[in-house]
């Protein structure tokens, strides 16, 4: 099985509302554009944020946050590419 | 008594030539699998019928079962010709994957023929001149990952002779019992979107041709939740034509890692435009008509990419020569636009286009392409300022990527590319002065963006 290092944060942009409740939670991996909307670290999340990345997801009020295994989340939605 | 159904699947072109104009002519085989075009009957501009289709090509050479067409796919080489060049066999084989995990619902097969990008009409040409070869295709990529549906999709408004002589075609082939899977002729709204693939499957399943987020992949979960392989009509030509004379055939032409043919639609500076059918590798100055050609191309449409006439004619038509430009060969757009137009009134007309086509939904695409048409019309106009080169790049920047579609990074590659063609024009209007002399708009674009709910279903 994957292990947990192989995830990787993903924003559904259809979903996400621009609340930055998960910027707050993890802003060493998803900041803020001008915008409100969030810009998400596509680097598979260190076993150290690991719980921080998983506060964030259940944070978000509409789920649009998703830790995926690394093989799922397009290379290009990184955000950050 | 041979039926079309069992015809040879590896019949030699140059015993069988594809044109029949091509018979008698000096030269060795090879020449012949050479020979150009391989899609486009020669000569006629009326719908080639299914007995000539017939008499010429033989009838879809039928595997007998689902994946054995992979095999060939996969040496031939072939990539979609839709605009993203992704290998047609690992599609084949994420569906067949698919089918075999979910044993629910068989998988979908849907002939991309939404063409939705303005300046493009070589999937229309397709359609209309060589309906058959697109519908042999579609069969035999239905058999080879087992598919029960088919279903062919067209531009809505463009398609209006298309549809009709699609719909005799598709009498024509239920006539003759050629075909092992039905087939239903959908039409795609007339959306810069709509031939997106999860727009598309989003809009046969009843819904808007929007974009979903993805993933699922639509390969895993898309039509009906069926595993749907969405393919460009011209792609599964190219399928139809490598199931009858294999992947040594279809590697005749073309480039070692980017063989076959593509189909083109280049629009000249003198506003004479044409189909025609090339080799990837092709040189661009052949196709731009000649090295000395002045002004401004633009490659790949409206999510593609403008370069100087003088640098793109030292280039060639696939992905290798033109990465390098930042650009790639798209769907086969080549537009060389006249030196009496100003690039970048163009460039943010089209940009205002392209910010009213998105479909909003995401919160990067729905901030940022407004504002990067905003800023191009500024830069399009006298005087602008100097902080707006600099906010269409940050913006750019800023939504590359971020979109449940490809369409703002289209649209930023599109934008950027145009701030360094132009970027000697850009200097006079810095000082009030633009170098067009014709009022005349060069580039199509389509008059009326979506108002309502309607407008995208
Ligand atoms: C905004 C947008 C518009 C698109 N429009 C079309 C289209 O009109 N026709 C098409 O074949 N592919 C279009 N595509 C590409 C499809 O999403 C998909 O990649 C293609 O149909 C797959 O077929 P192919 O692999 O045979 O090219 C579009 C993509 C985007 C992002
Ligand atoms: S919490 Fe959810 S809705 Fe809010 S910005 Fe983050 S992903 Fe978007
Ligand atoms: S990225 Fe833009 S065009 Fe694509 S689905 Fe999101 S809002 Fe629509």
């Amino acid at each position: 099985m994957s292990e947990p290092t192989a995830n990787r944060l993903l924003v559904n942009p259809i979903e996400c509302s621009g609340h930055g409740a998960c910027a707050e939670l993890l802003p060493e991996m998803i900041t803020t554009d001008e915008w409100g909307y969030p810009m998400v670290d596509g680097r598979p999340v260190p076993p150290a944020l690991e719980r921080d990345a998983r506060r964030a997801v259940s944070a978000c009020p509409v789920l649009a946050l998703r830790l995926v295994p690394a093989e799922v989340a397009p290379e290009a939605r990184t955000g950050r590419a | 008594m041979t039926s079309p159904m069992t015809s040879a699947a590896h019949d030699e072109p140059w015993e069988e030539p594809l044109d029949p104009t091509a018979r008698g002519v000096p030269g060795d085989g090879r020449r012949a699998a050479r020979w150009l075009p391989r899609l486009l009957p020669r000569g006629t501009d009326v719908p080639e019928d299914l007995r000539a289709h017939v008499a010429r090509y033989g009838g879809p050479p039928y595997r007998g079962a689902a994946q054995l067409l992979v095999g060939d796919v996969r040496a031939a080489g072939l990539t979609g010709r839709g605009g993203a060049a992704f290998p047609v066999h690992r599609k084949l084989a994420a569906v067949l994957d698919a089918a075999r995990r979910s044993r629910y619902s068989r998988p979908v097969v849907v002939a991309n023929g939404a063409e939705s990008e303005p300046a493009s009409e070589k999937d229309a040409t397709l359609l209309w001149l060589a309906p058959h070869l697109v519908l042999d295709g579609l069969q035999l990529a239905a058999e080879a990952v087992g598919a029960d549906q088919a279903i062919l999709c067209v531009h809505a408004h463009r398609g209006g002779d298309v549809g009709i002589a699609l719909r005799r075609a598709l009498a024509e082939r239920d006539g003759a019992q050629i075909d092992k899977v039905p087939v239903e002729l959908a039409e795609a709204p007339p959306r810069f979107l709509a031939g997106q693939e999860t727009a598309l499957v989003n809009r046969l399943g009843g819904g808007p041709a929007l974009p979903t987020f993805v993933p699922p992949r639509v390969t895993e979960r898309g039509l009906g939740n069926a595993p749907t392989l969405v393919q460009n009509v011209e792609t599964l030509a190219h399928l139809a034509l490598i199931a009858r004379y294999g992947p040594r055939w279809f590697r005749a032409a073309g480039t070692e890692l980017e063989p076959g043919s593509m189909l083109c639609t280049l629009r000249r500076a003198d506003g004479v435009s044409r189909i025609t059918e090339v080799p990837l590798g092709t040189p661009l100055c052949d196709l731009l008509g000649g090295r000395d050609v002045e002004g401004t191309v633009l490659v790949g449409g409206y999510h593609g990419t403008w370069i100087p006439a003088g640098k793109a004619a030292a280039l060639t038509l696939d992905s290798q020569s033109l990465r390098g430009a930042g650009a790639s060969p798209g769907a086969g757009i080549l537009i060389t636009l006249p030196p009496t137009a100003c690039g970048l009134a163009e460039t943010a007309r089209v940009a205002r286009y392209l910010a009213l086509e998105s479909a909003g939904q995401c919160g990067p695409c729905l901030n940022g392409l407004p504002r990067i048409a905003g800023a191009l019309d500024e830069l399009a106009g006298p005087r602008p300022r100097r902080r707006t080169v600099e906010d269409v790049q940050r913006w750019a920047g800023l939504v590359t990527g971020r979109g449940a579609c490809h369409h703002p990074d289209g649209t930023a590659r599109f934008v950027r590319s145009a701030l360094i063609a132009f970027a000697g024009e850009l200097g006079l209007h810095e000082r009030g002065r633009c170098s067009a002399t014709s009022r005349k708009w060069f580039l199509p674009v389509p008059a009326d963006p979506a108002r309502t709910e309607e407008d995208w279903m």
